[in-house]
């Protein structure tokens, strides 16, 4: 999942009684199935929570990016480079659908740039590991925006009417990455034995940092408990693990690769397979900064934006100028 | 509040000579016509200096798919939109103008297709 970890109020799911009139009202037409839009009133939790939550989405498109164009230079053939670069190019469409939905709560998407570079937005754990092989494309693809899905589909029903639209665009392209992930890993899986080892190592490296794009459980959550009541969360993180395990392993069989998990087994009385837990420890220290890869990400995101600091000056440059000149015609 | 759904883009950091000058793109909003004949719509919006950058941006960002053959892009600020608390005053009135739906009168069926 793109955003991971987002702390709502704390304070636990207030009833229907203990609220006062107006937030009453706003929490009876989200129980309605009802869209709550940018000049609607709501609760200041509602607010942050969603511009926390929307913004690490965010973000996380953004930083996505980087571990993919790492091989738009080296895809094998120009077929598949000029996939790929389509596949990035959709990446960063996705940033900005989510960061103009954010912007709508009351916060500019430069305020949230800044929050990422400095290092007090999150992005998610999974894009700081790196991409070694052709066949980590396929890996990412396959695996990561398979995850993403699992996670981005009922997320078109949530309650705030302009994140819901941005996750109707982002779903609508999506299943194309997913799909390309696939035909990749197909083409290793069923190529020379060198390609068919590169896609097990590929799914032994993506493997469990995909589980842990879902986070920790949160079964017991208070923060997760007011999001699903507010419909911004709209699953359990087990819940969606479970399901995106549940695809995924037939699938794995089909490729006739091996999944890392020795666990792994068809659970015939609960209808789902039983799978190992990821190390949870590595998940925290990642989302600490220490992931194999998290300083060059946060380098090359800062490096992105001071570089192109003189394009950004110079087009308002520009632009004012014009209209000065226009004015002075007039 | 700058535009119709969006919060304030007036960052600014001093210059050094006049008056402070702005450090964010304004917002457009973005509407395509798609090739079926049907009216613009609005499909989001985006960041841009000016509004020739802004409509190349919105084909960037909006159209990647063949989703349009128009691009509109109207400067945020630029639209009033009416508010939510003005809901009841605005569209209530309709409410009690049934007769304005065709399904309001009843036609006998030997009359034959209405």
């Amino acid at each position: 999942m793109y955003a991971q970890m987002i702390k709502s109020t704390g304070k636990g799911v207030k009833s229907l009684d203990e609220m006062d009139p107006e937030e009453r009202a706003f929490q009876e037409r989200i129980n309605a199935g009802g869209k709550i839009e940018p000049k609607d009133w709501m609760p200041d939790g509602y607010r942050k929570t969603l511009i926390r939550q929307i913004g690490q989405h965010a973000h996380s498109e953004i930083v996505g990016q980087l571990p993919e164009g790492n091989w738009i230079t080296r895809a094998p053939t120009l077929e598949r480079k000029a996939i790929l670069l389509a596949k990035v190019q959709d990446e960063a469409g996705h940033g900005l659908y989510l960061y103009c939905a954010a912007e709508t709560l009351g916060v500019s998407r430069d305020q949230l740039t800044r929050d990422l570079l400095s290092g007090k937005m999150k992005y998610s754990s999974i894009f700081n590991y790196p991409t070694l092989t052709w066949a980590d494309m396929g890996a990412v693809g396959w695996l990561v925006d398979g995850a993403a899905i699992m996670n981005q589909v009922p997320l078109q029903r949530t309650s705030y009417g302009p994140y819901a639209r941005a996750m109707v665009r982002i779903c609508k392209e999506e299943s194309f990455h997913q799909r390309q992930g696939f035909d990749i890993m197909m083409k290793m899986a069923n190529g020379n034995e060198a390609q068919r080892k590169m896609a097990q190592d590929a799914l032994n490296r993506f493997w469990y940092p995909s589980l842990m794009m879902f986070g920790p459980s949160d079964k017991e959550s208070v923060h997760s408990a007011q999001s699903m009541a507010w419909k911004i969360k709209m699953n359990t993180n087990d819940e969606l693990r479970q399901k995106f395990v549940d695809q995924t392993a037939p699938q794995a069989a089909y490729l006739g690769l091996t999944i890392p998990d020795e666990h792994l087994e068809w659970n015939e009385e609960r209808g789902s397979y039983d799978f190992s837990e990821p190390d949870w420890e590595e998940f925290f220290d990642v989302l600490q900064g220490n992931g194999p890869c998290s300083v060059d990400r946060m380098e090359a995101r800062n490096k992105a934006w001071d570089d192109g600091r003189w394009v950004r000056e110079g087009l308002l440059a520009h632009a004012e100028k014009k209209r000065a000149r226009k004015m002075a015609a007039e | 509040m700058s535009s119709p759904e969006s919060g304030s883009y007036d960052a600014t950091e001093a210059a050094p000579h006049g008056k402070p000058r702005a450090t964010e793109w304004p917002l457009w909003e973005v509407f395509i016509r798609g090739q079926h004949g049907l009216s613009h719509r609005h499909v989001g919006s985006l960041h841009a200096a000016d509004a020739e950058s802004a409509i190349k941006n919105a084909r960037d960002v909006y159209t990647r798919r063949n989703e349009g053959v128009s691009i509109w892009v109207v400067e945020a600020a630029a639209i009033a939109a009416s508010s939510p608390e003005e809901k009841g005053p605005l569209y209530e009135p309709s409410n009690d103008k049934v007769y304005r739906h065709p399904t309001f009168f009843d036609i006998p069926d030997d009359v034959g297709a209405m």
